[in-house]
């Protein structure tokens, strides 16, 4: 458990002072500010479009520190030979794995409580700036608590997302885990058209194949809450566990997966 | 006591080529002995399978067949790791720590905590000659302090055997004077040195006893004056007013005698000449004797003998 600890706070220690982490939190609270100004031309819709400009930065400057991050922390490690540093001393290769996802998901929450703070920082200004009248035609209030649920699932989803690159990092070279884990992500966001194939397609084989894919590629679409807290909509805390459990089960698999290779693994 | 480190039969082969991947032998079954507190120098030429042989023992990489032994424990066990310390060839750390952050990283793994931690980092960093550069990003550093920083993170545990890769590699001539002060002082602590190398000067400086790779391949092992025969190839004797009728004198007796700089002359004694006659034969004729040194094969000789008889490597598994 300290070996964990101390790798995790090294990739911690590590990450925070990397320049890409910065530039990422700083585009997406430069996002979040421009939103505003975007506002200010549409008539009635200008709070939505903030919540939704916010909360699609947060999910897209996370997803990028989550990609690069999750890759270049163990297939740099690889390619530089760092890891005959670490491999040669007391830890194992399954702590050198849990430490490095570990330090991965406490830097990415980190950048986006950083982000998250911003958001609601113009959230803030905007209901100051508002008359009570546009204040009252809002579906919800400004600081709406409610945003943080998709905070939170956004989190889970960038979790589950490092862990995919943590995966393809073992064994695959940095631009092709970058690859697979942006395809992957994408395609987790359409999985639910492949349940549906048998909709559209008659041939019971490619349904058989698309169910399969449907089962094996991650279902990210039940992450992405922004148009329901944004609506002020309900999200029901059932849908909220239910998602974040499995985004620890998916997670847990992928890591499991990830620590089989790399035991096996040559560092020549 | 068991050896400190002992392989037997180590292979190793690569998988090379896309399409259709066949095995490259990179070591074959070698077989290997070093005894506690012993300096061990792995030689060979570039491609001889010594890194290969150490990431075996630091099971970076897995044998194809064979078996090695730390400490009497097979290789890659948590608790042998505690009592030894491996420094790569061309070390690199992580940019954005500093050297003292990288090594209290390093120290805490080995369990060492609080007080403890600050003073090893301390005492580490002085040993390799880091000074006020400790504060500062590695990110910044040259080729040769990377290699300073790694042979620190190499004594933070007070190993009992360290495996050094190329550890002269990178450094200046006074980096590598001070590294060769580092191995001895190991050596007077107890502690067991392996370490590769194709400098052979190195070698010879400070090994008891040395391996000499080539083609993936065990050629020759054992202690550098077992290995290299001392034999006397002759003496190379070096004086001055060497006149034309001592030169006529000496010819029938000498190699040669080739004029330098200075009015001086070069003369090569064979071995069956003893170096007295011609040294009394020089008194007479006047000269002035300058310099007399025995010429012996050197370990470069016989490293050169060894690689060039090396057979082929096997590039496939039979």
């Amino acid at each position: 458990m300290r070996a964990i600890r101390l790798v995790a706070g090294a990739v911690f220690r590590e990450s925070v002072r990397d320049r890409v982490p910065y530039s990422m939190v700083i585009f997406a609270i430069l996002l979040m500010a421009a939103s505003y100004l975007i506002s200010q031309l549409t008539a009635g819709q200008d709070m939505k479009i903030v919540k939704d400009l916010g909360l699609a930065a947060l999910s897209i400057f996370g997803l990028l520190i989550a990609v690069f991050l999750g890759i270049g922390l163990v297939s740099k490690e690889v390619e530089r030979k760092s890891i005959f540093g670490l491999l040669t001393k007391p830890v194992s290769r399954t702590q050198f794995i849990i430490g490095k996802y570990t330090g991965l998901v406490a830097t990415l929450i980190i950048n986006l409580g950083v982000m998250t703070v911003a958001y609601y920082a113009v959230l803030a200004y905007m209901q100051y700036v508002s008359a009570p009248t546009v204040r009252a035609s809002w579906p919800a209030p400004a600081m709406d608590p409610r945003l943080l649920i998709a905070v939170v699932l956004i989190v889970a989803e960038l979790a589950l997302v490092t862990a995919i690159a943590l995966f393809f990092s073992t064994f695959s070279s940095p631009l092709l885990a970058t690859l697979l884990t942006l395809g992957l992500w994408l395609a987790g966001h359409f999985n639910t058209d492949l349940r549906n194939f048998g909709a559209v397609v008659d041939s019971a084989p490619i349904v058989a194949i698309a169910r399969g894919l449907y089962y094996l590629l991650p279902n990210l679409a039940p992450f992405d809450v922004k148009a329901e807290v944004v609506h002020g909509l309900p999200v029901s805390a059932r849908h909220v566990l239910l998602t974040l459990l499995y985004a620890v089960i998916y997670s847990g698999a992928l890591l499991t997966a990830a620590i089989a290779i790399f035991r096996r693994r040559d560092f020549k | 006591m068991p050896a400190a480190i002992e392989t037997e039969g180590l292979s190793k082969d690569f998988l090379v080529g896309f399409w259709r991947p066949r095995p490259y032998r990179a070591l074959d079954a070698l077989t290997l002995s070093v005894e506690p507190g012993e300096v061990f120098g792995f030689l060979g030429p570039n491609g001889a399978g010594k890194s290969t042989t150490l990431k075996l023992l630091m099971q970076l990489i897995y044998p194809t067949s064979g078996a090695a032994r730390i400490l009497g424990k097979p290789v890659g066990d948590v608790g042998v790791r505690q009592r030894i310390s491996f420094l790569a060839e061309n070390p690199y750390f992580y940019d954005y720590l500093t050297a003292e952050e990288v090594l209290a990283y390093f120290a805490k793994l080995f369990d060492y905590s609080g007080a403890d931690v600050t003073a090893r980092v301390a005492r580490v960093l002085d040993e390799v000659g880091i000074g006020a550069e400790r504060r500062m990003r590695l990110r910044g550093y040259s080729k040769g302090m990377l290699q300073r920083v790694g042979l620190a993170q190499a004594l933070i545990n007070d190993p009992e055997v360290v495996f050094l890769d190329e550890p002269m590699s990178g450094l200046d001539p006074i980096g590598r004077r001070q590294v060769r002060d580092l191995i001895l002082r190991l050596k007077q602590r107890g502690c067991t040195v392996f370490f590769s190398s194709h400098i052979l000067s190195d070698a010879e400086a400070l090994c008891s006893r040395v391996a000499i790779m080539a083609q993936g391949r065990l050629v020759a092992s054992g202690a550098l004056h077992e290995m290299v025969a001392f034999e006397l190839k002759g003496w190379d004797l070096v004086a001055a007013n060497v006149s034309e009728a001592l030169r006529a004198t000496l010819e029938g007796q000498v190699r040669s005698i080739t004029a330098i700089a200075d009015g001086q002359y070069m003369i090569d004694v064979p071995a069956e000449v003893a170096p007295e006659r011609i040294l009394i034969d020089l008194a007479r004729g006047g000269a002035r004797v300058i310099s007399l040194h025995p010429v012996r094969d050197t370990l470069e000789d016989f490293f050169i003998r060894q690689v060039n008889s090396a057979a082929p490597r096997e590039t496939g598994i039979s």
